[in-house]
Order: C-alpha cells, then structure tokens, then sequence
C-alpha cells in the first residue's frame, strides 16, 4: 500500500515505515534504482513517501539531484498515482526534493520551479523540537482534523521561500500552507513549515512528525502511549483505504 | 569549464553568516558584504552539454550561474553578481583540494553526471575501465566587499589578515585575487591539476640479512616504519633462517625483503595495530618498591575482568576478537559497541580527521560478524583550552579554537550525513591536550540474533573464497597512517596520513551490505581502516590460514601506485568480504545495481602464506604465522611513585588552611559557582551538541537535554532501537583525566563510576551493562625521549587496576576496547604529553523505556536528598583547577558500597519513587543542583550542615571544620541528587534508611538557596545560574 523510496543517502526510511506502520498500513521499501527500471512498480501503491536524509550528501543543494532523477524517470508515473487519488510525502529531504523537482507547490500543474528551501538564516544545521500549527484552511486528507503539535526538526537548509514564476518573491497562495511553526527556527518565509500541492494529495514538510509516534519520543517524555505525528499516517491510511 | 553557483543576491545565505561567526570579530565587523559559490570544473569534452549540466546543479529558484568554457570567453551567464568589468568588490578567494585529496562533492558531482546523462559521454562509466574515466573537481570562493568607508590601504591590510585562517595548506590550495587585479583580467583556471598518471615504480628489495644494526634503524627511520631496532633484528633472523631462503629460492623470489613484504610487517607490528604496550611483560615496581611482573596489560587485567565475569553474564556474544563487542539485546536482536580515537589525523586536519574517524567506526559496526547496522553514535573530543593566548601555542599548532571547530563540522557531517544519530559525549579542555586533540568516536549497532538460520556474530571466510573488495577506490591518501599514529608529532608529519571521509558513499555501502547479508551473498567481513588491506586481508587470511592477492586487480583513483602502496593505503570507505564463488556473480550484480564497487581481488587459500602478486610476478612471500606472531613480546619496566610523594597532603592542608575563612564566605562560593558553570568543560554545549542529529532512526528517549525548555543536560543518552519492544539501551561515558595526576587508579575507578552511575540513574538494569575500554597514554617506554616513561607506564599499570577493580565490582564486563599510546607533541623543542586519558563507554540494558527518569527538579515542595557518601576531597576537581593550586588527595570510591546504593535506586526507579534523580559529577554538588534547577527552572533551598554530622568525615582537610567550599565542589563519585514527592516519602526513606540518605531540602521557590548551618552559602536566582551555564565561548 505504501512504498517508502531508499537509496543514494535517504536515510530516514525506517522510521517513517515504522510510522505508517503504527498507523496500520503495509510499507513496502523500494530503492530508487529498482523503481526507476520499472516504473510500473509504482502501480501497485496508492502511497509514495520520500523520508528524510543526506541524498547526494546535500552536496550540490538539498534534494536537487534525487529530485532531478525522480523527474526524469518517475514524472509520469507519480502524476498517474496522483490521479488514481493516490497521495505523496516528502519529509526533510523528501520535501526538499519534492520542492526541487516542482511537484510542489506546482500551482501551474506542470511541475515547474517555484518555491525552494535555502539555508537555514543561522547557517547551522539544527536539531530541535518545534510547535506547528495546523493551517485549518488546508483542505488536505493528510492534515485533516489534525491538532497543532510538536515535532523535530532536524535540517540544515530549511528556510522556505516562494519565488512563483519569474523568481521574485510572492506569497505562496494560503490555502497550500499545511502547518507553520509556532516559533520560526530558520526564517522560511511566513513562518510555514509545510505545503501541499493544489490537489492536497502532495504534502511535503520540514519538521518530522514520523520521530512522534510514541509519547516517550518527546523531550518531555509525555506520559502518552502515542505522539501526535501519528495522526498524520493514520489520515492518510484511513484516506487510502476508504472505499476507493 | 567551469560552473560558478551562487545564491541569488535577493536571498540571505546563511553560511555567510556562520563563516563570519568564525571570524574574529573585528575582522567580520569590516565586511560589508560576503558571496559563497560553488565551484564545479569539468573537463573541456563535455563543454557541448554545458547547459544541461548546469541545469542538473542549479537551483533556479534560489540561485544562479555562470558559466566559463574558456579562459577569455565569458559564456553562459544566468544573473550578475558584480563581477562584470568594474567588479563592486574588493577580494576574491578560492579554496580547492590538493590532487589526491578525498573531495566528496566532486565525487556526488561525478555521480550525478552519470546517472543523469546516462550514455551520452563516452568514458564515464565505472565498468568501462578503458576509456579515460570523466573527472570533475570542486572549489568554493569567498568574495569579500569590505566596508566603503575603509581607504585601499586598510582593505588590502584586512584582506591579508584574513587569507591565512580560511583554508588549511596541508590539504587545500587556495588562490585569491583583488579587485583590481581582476580588471586587469586575472582568472581563476578552468581546471587544477589532477593527480598525474606516472609510472608504477619499481620494486625494491634489501638485503636485510647482511645489514648490520645501524643500517636497519636508518631503514626503519627512512621508510617511516617505526619498527624498532629489535622488531627490525627480528625480521633480519626471519630473513636469514634457511627454510625462510628455500621456500623463497624454490618460488624463484629474491631471499632479500621486497619493500611491500617490509611495510606489511611494519603495519602488522605497529603499535596501533598491535597494542604492543598492552601485550609487553611488565616489570613492576609499587610504592613499597616490591617488583611484581604483569604478563600483559590486557591478559591480566582486561581480558581476565571479562572472563571472570563470564560466568555471571550469559549475554555475552562476541568480545574482543571481532571488531567490535557483541551481547544479547532481546531474544531477537544481539547489539555491539566499539570506540576508536582519531587523534593525530585531527591535529593535522581537524575536519578530515574527525570524520574519517565517524565513518571509520562505523565500517568496524558494519563489519562486525556478519555485519550489524549503526543506530548510534558517540564522541568525546579533547581539546587544548579554548582561551589560548595564540602566542602559547607551539609553531607549527592549530589553535585549540580552530581545531575544535573543525572537529566539531567533522562529527556534524560524519553522523547526521550518514544517518545514524549522535546520542551522547562529552567535550574536555585542558592544556595537556594542545599537542594532541583527542577524538574518541564511537559506534553502536544492531544485528538480527539470526541471519539465515546461522548465529549473526559468526563468519566465514574458508579456502577458495573469493577475497573481495568493496567501495571507494585505492589512491594515496592515508598511507603510513597505522605507522604515523604510532609516533609523535612533529613538523614533519606527513600530510599523505590525512584523509577525507565521504559519508554518503558509505551510506550506500552499508544500504548494499544489508541487503547482501540477508540474501547471504557474502560469508565474512571486516572493514579496511588503519593498514589498508594489508591489515583487513591479513587478519581475514588467519581463518582459512593463507590468502594470495593479486594486487593488479584492485581499482585505484589514479594510475601509478606502486604495489606496497596498494597495500597498505588507508583510502576510505572500503571493506574486505569472502564470498564463495557460487554467489558471487549475485553478489556483484547487487553492488552494480545499488552503485558499489565491488572487485575480486584474491583467493583464500591454506598455503599458510600471504603471497602478493602484482602483474603475474610474486612480490610477496610471508609466513602467516610470522606475520602475525612473530613479533616478540616486549618487556618494559615501570615504577609507581606514590601521591605523597609528589604532592604531599601536608602542603594542601596548609594551603586550605590559610583559605579556609575565605572558601567560607558566601561572596566566594557564589563567585565560584558562577565560574565553575561558564568554565568550558562544565559550561553547557548545547549550542555544539544541537548540531549534531541526535534523533534520526526515531527512537531517542533520554536526550542530550531536558527540562522545560530541554536546555539542561542529561546524564547520557536512552535509544529504544526496536519499536516493537519497550526495552532501551543506555549510552554512557566516564572520562576523569584532571584526576591522573593524582593517581590513575582512581581515576580509572572515578571513569568507571561515573559511566556506570549515569546508566544507574536513567534507570539502566545493573546487571546489564558492558563497557569499552579506550585508553590514551603519553608515550610510557622509557628513552631519552621519555625520560619518565617508567613512571608513566606505571600510571598505565594503577589505571588497568582501578579499571578492573570497578568493573569487577559493578559486574561489568568490558567487551571491546583500544589504546594509542604515543600522545605527544614535539614542536619547536616543546614537548606537550596529554594527562593519561582513560574513557569507559558504556553499552547498557534498559528494562522499560517508559520508566526512563528525569534530571530535573519537577514540582514544588518536593524533598531533596543526596544518595551517597558526604565527599570533602578537592583533588582532581575542577574547583583545584580554579584555585590553581594542588588540594590534595582525589575522592576515594566505596565500590562496595555504591554497588548496593545502585541496587536501591534502581528498586526506586523501578517503583517510580523520584521526581528527579540527577548524578554528581563535573563541579560537584553545587553545579549538579544547579543543573536540576536549571532544567526545571525551579528553584530549591538547601542547608549542607547534614552533610558533615552524616558522613564519615573524619579527617578535616586541614581547616577546623571542613569549608563549606570542600562539600559544595568536591567530586567525588558514587553520588546522585534525588527529589522526592511528599506522597513517595514513606516509601523511599524504607528503601533508603536513615544512613543512606542525606537531607538536605525542598524545591521551589526561584532561586537556588544553598546554606550552611543557617548561614548562607549560595543565593542566586535560577536566570542568574542559565546565563553563566551559558556564557559565550
């Protein structure tokens, strides 16, 4: 049901498998290189998620070199499993890239660059817990009757910016913004800390909700069975499973 | 060609900011403006797919390039940055590697250029070996503006302060230019050289059998073998012993010794791979000048801990003899734990050192049994003190600054890059630590208990295995390194010993790995680190009991290697595998498809030899067994020289004396509270530690902070590395150097106590935790060099004693371990030795992550107590280290006593009887209560005068009644700082009887109010305690 791309540095895939899994769905992890020889694979699944990491190293901007293969190879086969009401998630890198290639926003539908995530303003790479809030005007399956919550964030090059069309900068549209933080760690522009596309099928994030499934994860070790983050995968289980 | 990135000038870049950060400040302040680009030079053939590569490297949105395919042409060009005709700034610097330095971003570039453009250039791919393969380089250029108002004079006088700090000339080139010089047409080249292709330089042989004693030191010393006079006698017996010269006639080898056979033997033997201190016959002198003989530092004391515990600890799997130590998790799951240093790599590059030594480390998890995969890692880095005048530090140095920030950028991208979470370390300052940082880097991994039916923590490698290597490419970097560690460093330490790791070709490495391991294409494993394959082959080729390599085959970044060279090279990122030759065509069609090179290499074989054979002619004819016992053992005498002696007590009583009324006063403690919570060892890190991921894999429970606003630090670091099951792993240090001085014993003893204490305290099981031993020594062989070398081998002998004695008591079998003993620097005449540093790591069970306990103070009214023994001794702590005098005797530790105390608290935790439980370590009483406040941002009023009517305090420390400084600073170990809430007290003071707890207050209010019988010591408000915890560095 849920693919969880690997390969070439991604990192965070197993707790992000661990994450859908706590929210009852069935992961699959596939490699890069393995759904690029085969994109029919794709098929198969109604969920495509793109963990966090170091693709590449980072070295030649985050997420840009596995977003430019995801583009080349996967286009069409990822706009196919959009179509099919599939959904798609990048976290951290997996946003980065989702960002890089054009899948998000892609207000024009036709995956072209119009919003990027630069340097973080203290140029340091950070780890620490963040409050987000939900934008109630997303109408988005994965953020539906979602809580404001703390996560992790754990980035480097967070800072989001939206430059639209001709790269000066604009407001991304409010009702593609899926959370903001509540104290912005790295300057990204009106504070947002995820997106989705215009469909809301897309969401990419910086801060990760997949390291909150489990009360004891949060620094203050909440004295509940489970952590908030788990309520996005189980939207999007619930959503994918639902009569479709 | 090259492709210049920058980010568009509407956009901040954030690294500008970090790098003026690094800047003194009133340098940064005179820099109006600073540009980072990114550089990618490219060979000229692919200047028709300019564009195409450029949109493959540029982030439209946020950036922009220019592109140079000539020298005079401009090119392309996508925006302006002011570097048109009449350039708007004033200096332009660019840093590059030097040919043969590992480059990682030139390695993604290259990657990307062959995924990308897949077929359209000729050359490219790896298995193509015949057409030139493609090259691509990197370099970044910093282009300064300076302020307007400064005159052309004061610019250049700035621009020529700032060139010397912003590359390190052992490994980058770095070239600059002025604005003006640029107008007048000045460019930066398209491409640097590369490493040439030369020929492969002849073999050499020596006739070590007629050379006499002084021929064989001058080539020990020529060839940087660090063999010594004996080592080196021993070889000229092997190679005058007649069936050595038969077996060699009849192969038709030359009886003289190739030079590949001579730098195989000084690898084997060199004291980083060999551990010769550890394994040489003592002749030990004590105090009472008694002579006993120790046969073997680690048979004696470290082997036979863990051998006399054995029996009481069934989940012990794997120790000492893989790469690393392996016990029982859960009835799924083994886990192992290794810790190695990366000391002199770090002195010379900070950044390469430190990351080599992350990413080394986790090749020994990934190469233990049949390969375990990292879920953590851990470092303790020590470093020359941060306040160093730089005309203290000997010529030829980095300042301790400057390497620590380098190291620091090494451990940021050697853990987060590479995945694996950095839980838990430590930071240390002290003087003795400018010739030689220290950097411990340690790794933990887990490994299903079962891979394909067979025990994971076995592996095979038998005759007629295929001896493959996998991963990076052989050049010259890092040769010599396992020789260089074993001497000192001076002005003409080699820069070929430095190497850069490269995370993400590792990562993928270990993607493949794990995947081959559960398909079973592979049956041993061991990583190549220090000796190269050298070491990783001539280890592997004991089981099958001899291995032929045919040294052609293995790939290498750039022709002209000779074949030692080969060898022996330390390039990263590679590992040694036997593979049968029925999986092996599986094997390497896996490692194409996940992009890793793998090469066959060699056979196994029972010859009982190592033959190396290059281009069909053998070079290389060695005895396994001589290789690898051959080597006599060393006999070393060492003399301990009592405390007294050295620092007599009576001479700290007196001084404590004269100072009692003034340790009294209340203006004093306050001030040295102050200081001791700003002082760098103690202060809070975690603008350092936030760097680093300490949460990637999900399953971090105790975490490097805590407390409401996650800003007070933790006793170690708590993984739940399985979801399905609640049991976690404790992650903890002791390193206690300041105490060595004193006496080593107790510092070992103190290291031990203070890793196992901190296990204690987040509610580790008692009964379940294994430490690694990690040893560095000052050069402890008596020589003209080290003229107290016996002294400081007896230092070695009384820490080897505590350390078995605490371990002994605290059930703690140490499972794996290492040592470098040649810490010192000669620089400019100056010798600095670090302080005997020993670090106790620690690997321990958890029973019930839910029951994990907190450091700090949680409500009001609680009641505080100290568990423990009331401690009053100043040595060794860091309040002697502020009063800069000698205060006698270190703590002594009731080993006994604090074992059973453990048990209690770990009922307590088991029962959830404390608020918060926090251990007493680094600054004593006073900073662990102000850490409990700090995270709690409550505060507490406390009355000490329990301490003295409670505690078997009868020696005074030379003042009538003991200062109220002694009880508040002293370090002794064995200690926690426990709150209880009022419901939980009839139950604690059962578990805890009268005698085994001291009173000592309540919790609230907010300030810390700390008096002594009535009189007030300390009173300070908690805001007041955050801001010294948190000076700027």
């Amino acid at each position: 049901m849920i693919a969880i791309l690997t390969g070439y540095g991604i990192n965070a895939d197993k707790e992000l498998g661990e994450a859908f899994t706590a929210a009852g769905g069935s992961v699959e992890f596939v490699h890069l290189r393995d759904l690029i020889d085969d994109p029919s694979m794709l098929e198969s699944f109604r969920i495509l998620a793109f963990p966090g990491g170091f693709s590449f190293g980072d070295h030649i901007g985050s997420g840009t070199i596995l977003g430019h293969m995801v583009k080349n190879h996967l286009q069409d086969a990822i706009n196919q499993l959009i179509q099919r009401d599939g959904l798609v998630l990048g976290i951290c890198n997996g946003f980065q890239t989702l960002v890089k290639m054009g899948l998000l926003p892609n207000t024009q539908g036709d995956w072209s660059n119009e919003a990027s995530l630069i340097s973080n303003e203290s140029g340091l790479f950070i780890d620490d817990w963040v409050g987000l809030t939900v934008n109630t005007l997303n109408p988005s399956p994965w953020i539906r009757n979602m809580p404001d919550f703390d996560c992790p964030i754990r980035h480097g090059e967070g800072k989001f910016i939206y430059a639209g069309m001709n790269a000066e900068l604009k407001e991304l549209p409010k009702e593609l913004v899926a959370f903001r933080y509540q104290d912005n760690p790295n300057g990204s522009q009106d504070d947002i800390a995820g997106i989705t596309d215009p469909s809301g099928r897309v969401l990419g994030m910086m801060p990760h909700p997949e390291a909150f499934i489990r009360g004891e994860q949060h620094p203050r070790r909440l004295k509940t069975s489970q952590g908030a983050g788990l309520s996005l995968f189980r939207n999007a289980v619930a959503y994918v499973s639902s009569d479709k | 060609m090259r492709i210049e990135i920058s980010y568009r000038p509407e956009f901040d870049d954030g690294k500008v900011r970090k790098i003026l950060r690094g800047l003194e400040t009133e340098l940064s302040e005179q820099i109006a403006d600073l540009r980072i680009v990114d550089v990618y030079l490219l060979e000229e053939r692919l200047k028709n797919q300019a564009g195409e590569i450029t949109r493959l490297f540029l982030d439209p949105v946020s950036q922009q390039a220019e592109v140079r395919l000539t020298q005079e042409d401009p090119g392309l060009i996508d925006g302006d940055w002011g570097r048109k005709a009449a350039p708007s700034w004033d200096l332009m610097v660019e840093i590059s590697y030097k040919p043969g330095v590992t480059d990682p971003v030139a390695v993604t570039a290259w990657e990307a250029l062959e995924l990308e453009l897949d077929g359209e250039r000729p050359g490219v791919s790896r298995d193509n070996t015949d057409d030139a393969p493609l090259r691509v380089q990197t370099a970044r250029q910093l282009v300064f503006t300076f302020s307007k108002e400064l005159d052309e004079e004061t610019k250049r006088r700035i621009g020529e302060t700032l060139l010397p700090g912003l590359s390190n000339p052992l490994i980058q080139k770095q070239l600059s230019m002025y604005s003006d010089e640029y107008s007048r047409g000045t460019r930066f080249p398209l491409l640097y050289p590369f490493v040439a292709d030369t020929e492969v330089p002849a073999v050499q042989y020596f006739p070590i059998a007629r050379m006499n004693d002084e021929q064989l030191v001058a080539l020990s010393r020529e060839r940087l073998l660090a063999l010594s006079l004996d080592e080196m006698r021993v070889i000229r017996e092997e190679f005058s012993r007649p069936g050595q010269i038969a077996a060699r006639k009849k192969r038709g080898i030359s009886t003289d010794i190739s030079d590949i056979e001579l730098e195989m033997l000084a690898q084997t033997w060199s004291e980083h791979c060999k551990h010769k201190i550890f394994q040489a016959r003592i002749d030990y002198r004590d105090e009472n000048g008694k002579s006993t003989t120790i046969d073997g530092l680690f048979k004696s004391y470290i082997q036979a801990t863990t051998d006399a515990l054995s029996a009481s600890r069934p989940d012990l799997r794997s120790v000492f003899h893989d790469n690393s130590g392996v016990v029982d998790f859960d009835e799924e799951h083994v886990v192992c734990f290794k810790a190695e240093t990366h000391n002199s790599p770090s002195a010379l590059d900070p950044y390469g050192g430190a990351i080599t030594g992350i990413v080394g480390v986790n090749r020994d998890i990934m190469g233990t049994g049949k390969g375990a995969k990292p879920i953590f890692n851990t470092n303790v880095l020590c470093f020359g003190h941060p306040h160093t005048a730089p005309e203290e530090i000997p010529r030829g140095l980095l300042h301790p600054k400057k390497v620590m920030s380098g190291v620091h950028e090494g451990i940021i991208d050697g853990g987060n890059q590479s995945g694996i979470p950095t839980v838990a370390g430590a930071f240390l300052f002290d003087d003795s630590y400018l010739g030689k940082p220290l950097v411990f880097c340690g790794t933990g991994g887990i490994m299903p208990r079962k891979v394909l039916g067979e025990e994971s923590w076995l592996q095979h490698v038998d005759s007629g295995d295929l001896a493959v290597m996998l991963g990076g490419r052989i050049g010259k970097d890092g040769i010599h390194g396992a020789t260089f560690s074993s001497l000192a460093l001076d002005e003409d330490s080699p820069t070929s010993a430095v190497q850069i790791g490269d995370p993400i070709t590792q990562r993928k490495m270990l993607d493949f790995l794990l995947e081959a391991r559960d398909k079973g294409l592979y049956k041993g494993i061991t990583d190549n680190g220090a000796g190269g394959l050298s070491s990783s082959l001539g280890e592997m080729a004991e089981f099958s009991n001899g291995i032929r390599v045919d040294l052609d085959k293995a790939p290498l970044k750039y022709a002209g290697l000779a074949p030692w060279e080969i060898w022996v090279s330390e390039s990263q990122e590679r590992m040694s595998l036997s593979v049968a030759p029925d999986t092996w065509e599986a094997f390497h069609e896996l490692a194409r498809r996940r992009g890793v090179e793998a090469t066959v290499v060699g056979e196994f074989t029972s010859s009982g030899f190592v033959e190396l054979v290059y281009r069909n002619e053998t070079l290389g004819l060695l005895p396994l067994e001589f290789v690898h016992n051959g080597l006599p053992v060393m006999e070393l005498s060492a003399s301990w020289i009592e405390p007294e002696k050295r620092r007599p007590e009576s001479q700290a009583r007196a001084y404590i004396r004269v100072q009692a009324g003034h340790w009294n006063s209340e203006e004093f403690m306050t001030a040295r509270l102050f200081e001791l919570l700003s002082e760098p060892n103690i202060r809070s890190k975690e603008d350092l530690v936030r760097q680093y991921d300490h949460e990637v894999q999900g399953q971090s429970v105790i975490k490097p902070f805590t407390g409401v606003r996650s800003d007070a630090p933790t006793d170690g670091g708590l993984i739940r590395p399985v979801a399905e099951s609640s049991q976690g792993l404790t992650v903890t240090h002791g390193v206690c150097p300041r105490m060595s001085e004193a006496d080593t014993y107790q510092m070992a003893v103190h290291a031990v106590d203070e890793a196992y204490r901190a296990h204690i305290a987040m509610g580790g099981d008692p009964d379940r935790a294994s430490a690694l031993d990690n040893f560095c020594w000052p050069d402890p062989v008596q020589s003209d060099y080290t003229p107290d070398g016996e002294y400081k081998l007896a230092q070695l002998v009384r820490a080897n004693q505590g350390l078995k004695d605490a371990c002994m008591e605290y059930n703690l079998p140490l499972i794996s371990g290492k040592d470098s003993m040649k810490n010192d620097a000669v620089l400019g005449g100056k010798k600095v030795s670090v302080l005997p540093t020993l670090l106790v790591s620690l690997l321990g069970i958890h029973g019930d992550v839910e029951k994990a306990t907190d450091q700090s103070f949680a409500s009001e009214g609680d009641e505080v107590y100290l568990l423990g023994s009331a401690e009053y001794r100043l040595g060794g702590s860091y309040f002697e280290k502020l009063e800069g005098n000698q205060l006698g005797a270190t703590p002594q530790i009731d080993l006994k006593g604090n074992r059973t105390r453990y048990e209690a608290i770990h009922a307590g935790i088991q029962s959830q009887l404390f608020s918060s439980i926090h251990d007493i370590s680094d600054g004593g009483l006073a900073v662990a209560l102000s850490e409990c406040c700090i995270g709690g941002r409550m505060g507490a009023r406390i009355e000490i005068s329990g301490l003295r009517a409670i505690s078997p305090l009868e020696t005074t420390d030379g003042s009538e009644r003991l200062t109220a400084a002694a009880l508040l600073f002293s370090e002794g170990g064995g200690r926690f700082v426990v709150s209880v809430p009022p419901g939980r007290k009839e139950t604690f003071k059962s578990l805890f009887p009268e005698a085994e707890r001291i009173f000592l207050g309540v919790t609230g209010g907010e300030n810390l109010e700390i008096r002594d019988g009535g009189e007030a010591a300390i009173n300070v408000p908690v805001e007041r305690l955050v801001e010294s915890f948190t000076t700027p560095w």
